[in-house]
């Protein structure tokens, strides 16, 4: 796979090609149209640069306004190289630390680039207004972040996601207004048109009103998140999904090392059988939290009942130096270890204890109230405790996913045209993300990337004039889209869609989720396989073809059980343990990961083949790092 | 078609805030009623012909006039807008938890003062402007006797202490409410506005509950 | 427990809706509101019902999607809280529950219990934003501004438009949405230099969309999710006030 990194040293690279992309003149660009579809940072960020740049945008989500994709829901941070608490923060610290906390399994000159762009976005939010924390003297504040030794992260409290989106969402509204964009809300992306081998146009149905509809471009960006609600219970929203990049995927848009998912240490467990949604509790909380579990298997007693030598402080006995605050991966993977183990905590034995007891005693209540106030009102009014009391329940739960659509140094897909951006691309985290990463990639990518990039694909495509959603591949396209919407409405199971997305979610959580192995895999491939075909006979849909929410869910569970089984393969190929990836076959005698440079030093890019996936491999080449064991002991 | 209200806001709220002034010196002069009997009859029915003279006091009449009116459109328009803004309305509806009583009925409120000001007006002002009224020992129209005739009715002060309540509680959301709409949006002065408004409803509306039972109970 | 639930059902914003009544048991306490409508749903496509048409997207409340009168209430019972977030220990055994759409001639039914909220983007895109293209923004420390300003700023940033302010007003009034807005703007100095027009535009739009006036009852601070200040509604009216006066 050529990632088409251009020449030259690692920190000339993105200016070298800034100054030899080429341009589209202004007169041009109006003629010009864009897709793009989603609307969280990612999407409405490019949406908004390209029409400031002077082309035509269609901008697309399927919630009710574009405020509300969920990005909104990032709580912690952005980080930026900006240096402000002169503690020897750099551009190469910063691409270090990313590289590094991605296991070595990024690319090189993607991550120097989101670090160098991490200062120019931090400007661009601020004009923008978004009222980051600011020190009584009027400069920005920064707090530290797992996994880092420098202060980098802004933080506009609790709701940084929130706050960058409002400022993305404002652009693009402010571009809507004046004309430059059109936005097409409640739209759902269902398939992706190729002409002549280029990405030219979208089908999408209007889950209002039911319609199917063309729409034809130069260009179509999917910045459309993450999949991690293919395990049902996750951080996620109830909307997100993976069926834009699974069907540009099943057009030809490889997919890149899927099985790369995050797991969140503290998000709250699943409490009963109806839960739809884990709920993330600010990973802020370990500052002052102890991590514990009974030290006895199976114990029933109320968690104060417990004396503190009956405690197993895992985390700060496994890794004592950084204890609590180990990288997520870590701490997650230590966490579902001891769950296994049967020392888990709560009703469902599936959590673990958060203790706050330590530090209310040494700090008093009032100081923890002031740090976290919220988040134990929340915590109570989900779960009835009261954590000032008794410690809290926590469990790990799906949340990121690294992996995504494969794209080159430009941000294109295989597929020339088709550009994504954004948690959709398997982007510049490697096999583990840092925490206030996710919000700087995706707004790096939509401000500043894809404004350098997609025009100079664009600059080679003057000639062809309008794309026409007559020409016989958006006919081809709109009657499968038919055909498969139909087939669901014809569909006289018994079982909700809902029942298929909790089954195939459970497989992946024991099969793919923290800790993976060949015996399981492959049963969860089986199983998976199974369940595919339950679904196309047992699936219950009620109600037309206008507005129908089971409708939704269905086309996006179908697509989960294809993208699921990938997952599973790309695991199952996969003969080391790297970043969030943990195989059980490859640990060392302490049970650590096992990274394996020598034979898994690529990131696994999939083709589309009917089911049976084709392996391209990105051979990654580290040339300004040298490759070491991550280390949190 | 819809129409900003903001401007609409901006008359309610001054013309109300004139009211509010009015009342005050509406007050100031009524208070005469509680000097003894002789002293009170002599003043307040000076004071009443003063008023009556006056260029400056007949502009000033003017203006009162137009507000009381301009008050009372504004408020029907902006009812009327703001029924259109509501569609189709609740089937159960309990929003009123989430706010006090009288900050929703305004408009009940509103009405219950206008239809006092018509008997008010029609009982006093009417009378003294428009009817001849008997002279006092100095030759002056004697307005006292007809308002003492008129206050030792217990139904007639009853009506008059009902009615005081409505504009208590109509000033008390009323007077802060303007500040608001005026733009006063800094948190300490909102609650000096808040507090003065507190003081001045209380004043202003005991006052006038005074006036006709101090008059019913020392003349009957 | 056992609950019976009223709720409204309306095929399509053009159709008449009306409330309709379900019997659910064995609801568990620690259930969400929005999990026991997911659970009523599984039961009317078992009967081949058509499911009751509901909004949620992040259900951790920040995201507003999810939003509806419960028990005559914007978001339900409780103060400050989102229906996503509200939990079935808010009620009790045989308790009986209505579920109506949030009401405003601004806001026209979708289907069911979801509306119509672009009125909102509209008033956004009317002026709620900083004149800046990407590429134009000065250095970040070059704009400082004190740390209680950034704080208020983001008190009334923090607004997730979910609208419940505008379900429970008696006029259906958006002056805490457009409010909010304005006084973000308006405190930061990037946001200053278009403060007048601003304002003007957005108070203009929030009337064209028919949203209601401010009768100051203060209904809305009570039922927002985000606690925004009443006073953001004053800090509107004086930049109203105040660039009708001034501004040309």
């Amino acid at each position: 796979m050529d990632a088409k990194i251009p020449a030259g040293p690692l920190a000339e690279k993105w200016a070298s090609y800034k100054a030899h992309a080429k341009l589209v003149n202004p007169a041009n660009r109006k003629k010009m149209d864009i897709i793009v579809v989603g609307t969280g940072l990612a999407g409405a960020s490019c949406a908004a640069s390209l029409a400031e740049m002077g082309y035509q945008v269609k901008s697309f989500c399927f919630q009710d306004t574009p405020r509300r994709a969920h990005s909104v829901a990032a709580q912690g941070g952005v980080n930026a190289c900006k240096n402000y608490r002169n503690d020897g923060d750099s551009i190469y610290r910063m691409f270090y630390d990313t590289i590094k906390g991605g296991d070595f399994r990024a690319r090189e000159a993607n991550v120097y680039r989101l670090a160098e762009c991490s200062q120019q976005l931090i400007d661009q939010a601020v004009a923008q207004g978004v009222p980051f924390a600011r020190e009584y003297g009027g400069y920005l504040n920064n707090r530290s972040f797992g996994g880092v030794q420098v202060s980098r992260t802004f933080y506009a409290r609790g709701q940084t996601g929130q706050q960058l989106l409002l400022g993305a969402y404002q652009a693009l509204m402010r571009q809507e207004a004046a004309g430059k964009v059109q936005l097409f809300t409640r739209h759902e992306m269902l398939d992706l048109v190729l002409i002549d081998g280029k990405a030219k146009g979208i089908i999408t149905r209007d889950l209002q009103t039911g319609a199917i509809e063309r729409h034809g471009a130069h260009v179509v960006v999917l910045a459309t998140g993450g999949y991690g609600k293919m395990y049902y219970l996750s951080t996620l929203a109830m909307g997100c999904n993976a069926s834009a990049i699974w069907r540009a995927h099943k057009k030809g848009a490889c997919m890149a090392s899927p099985s790369w998912v995050q797991f969140h240490p503290t998000s709250l467990p699943q409490s009963g059988e109806h839960q739809s949604k884990l709920t993330l509790m600010s990973e802020s909380l370990r500052n002052d939290g102890r991590i514990w579990v009974p030290a006895k298997q199976a114990d029933e007693r109320a968690p104060n009942d417990i004396p503190e030598a009956e405690r197993d402080y895992y985390l700060e006995r496994r890794y004592p130096s950084f204890g609590n605050l180990a990288p997520r991966d870590i701490a997650s993977r230590a966490a579902k270890e001891r769950i296994d183990a049967g020392f888990g905590a709560g009703v469902m034995k599936n959590a673990v204890y958060l203790d706050f007891s330590k530090a209310i005693s040494e700090q008093g209540q009032n100081k923890i109230a002031e740090k976290y106030g919220n988040l134990f009102t929340m915590y109570q009014r989900i779960t009835g405790i009261n954590a000032y009391r008794q410690p809290m329940l926590i469990s790990p739960s799906a949340h990121f996913s690294m992996g995504g659509l494969w794209v080159d140094y430009e941000l294109m897909t295989t597929i020339p045209g088709l550009f994504a951006l954004g948690e959709a691309n398997f982007a510049d985290h490697g096999a583990n993300r840092l925490g206030a990463n996710s919000l700087l990639q995706a707004s790096v990518d939509g401000y500043f990337i894809a404004p350098y990039t997609i025009p100079n694909y664009l600059a080679g495509e003057l000639q062809g004039g309008k794309t026409d959603t007559d020409h016989p591949a958006f006919e081809a396209a709109e009657k499968a889209v038919r055909q498969q919407l139909q087939q669901f409405l014809q569909s006289k199971g018994q079982l909700p869609a809902d029942h298929f997305h909790k089954t195939l979610g459970k497989i992946l959580y024991d099969y793919c989720g923290l800790s993976r192995n060949r015996a399981g895999l492959e049963k969860a491939i089986r199983e998976i396989k199974a369940l595919k075909e339950q679904f196309y006979h047992e699936l219950c849909i009620t109600g037309n073809e206008r507005i129908n929410t089971e409708l939704e869910k269905a086309g996006r569970v179908a697509d989960y059980f294809e993208m699921g089984e990938l997952l599973c393969h790309d695991a199952l190929t996969r003969e080391e343990s790297c970043g969030a990836h943990f195989r059980e076959e490859h640990q060392t005698p302490e049970g650590e990961a096992l990274r394996d440079d020598e034979n898994f030093c690529f990131v696994s890019v999939w083709e589309w083949n009917k089911g049976e996936p084709v392996l391209h491999k990105e051979e990654l080449v580290f040339e300004n790092v040298k490759l070491s064991v991550r280390s949190y002991k | 078609m819809q129409q900003n209200t903001l401007p609409q806001k901006l008359w309610m709220s001054a013309t109300g805030l004139f009211l509010c002034v009015f009342l005050v010196i509406h007050l100031l002069g009524n208070l005469q009623l509680l000097l003894p009997a002789a002293d009170a009859k002599e003043q307040f029915n000076w004071y009443s012909r003063l008023l009556s003279g006056n260029i400056i006091i007949k502009v000033i009449a003017w203006v009162l006039y137009c507000s009381i009116i301009g008050h009372a459109v504004y408020a029907l328009l902006l009812t009327l807008q703001s029924r259109r803004a509501n569609g189709t309305r609740y089937v159960y509806d309990k929003r009123g938890a989430s706010s006090k009583w009288y900050s929703r009925n305004m408009g009940l409120l509103g009405t219950i003062i206008l239809i006092f000001l018509v008997i008010h007006f029609k009982d006093f002002w009417y009378r003294y402007k428009f009817t001849d009224l008997p002279l006092d020992a100095r030759g002056q129209p004697d307005l006292y006797t007809v308002v003492v005739f008129a206050f030792a009715q217990w139904w007639y002060v009853l009506l008059y202490v009902v009615c005081m309540f409505a504009m208590g509680f109509h000033l008390l959301h009323g007077f802060f409410s303007a500040a608001r709409t005026l733009g006063l949006y800094h948190p300490k002065f909102t609650r000096w506005v808040k507090v003065s408004g507190w003081l001045y409803t209380v004043v202003i509306t005991g006052g006038f509950i005074i006036i006709p039972i101090y008059v019913y109970f020392t003349n009957s | 427990m056992k609950l019976t639930l009223h709720i409204w059902r309306q095929e399509q914003g053009a159709s008449t809706g009306a409330m309709h009544t379900y019997a659910l048991t064995d609801i568990p306490e620690d259930m969400s509101f929005l999990e026991m409508l997911d659970l009523l749903n599984e039961q009317l496509m078992k009967q081949g019902e058509r499911v009751i048409e509901f909004d949620s997207d992040c259900r951790e409340g920040i995201c507003g999607q999810c939003g509806m009168m419960i028990n005559g209430r914007a978001h339900g019972p409780l103060k400050h809280t989102t229906t996503c977030q509200l939990y079935m220990r808010s009620f009790k055994d045989g308790d009986t529950i209505y579920a109506e759409p949030f009401r405003a001639a601004a806001f026209p039914v979708v289907c069911d219990l979801k509306i119509d909220r672009s009125a909102f983007d509209r008033i956004i895109g009317a002026g709620g934003y900083v004149s800046v293209s990407t590429g134009q923004a000065p250095e970040a420390n070059s704009i400082p501004y004190a740390h209680e300003t950034a704080e208020a700023a983001f008190d009334a940033a923090a607004c997730i438009g979910c609208g419940a302010c505008v379900a429970t007003c008696k006029n259906s009034s958006a002056a805490l949405f457009t409010g909010a807005k304005i006084t973000h703007m308006a405190l930061l100095p990037q946001g200053q230099t278009e403060t007048a027009a601003r304002t003007q535009k957005m108070v203009a739009q929030m009337h064209k969309e028919h949203f209601g006036h401010c009768t100051n009852t203060e209904a809305c601070e009570v039922e927002c999710p985000q606690q925004i200040s009443v006073l953001h509604i004053a800090r509107m009216n004086y930049e109203y006030n105040k660039a009708s006066l001034l501004h040309k």
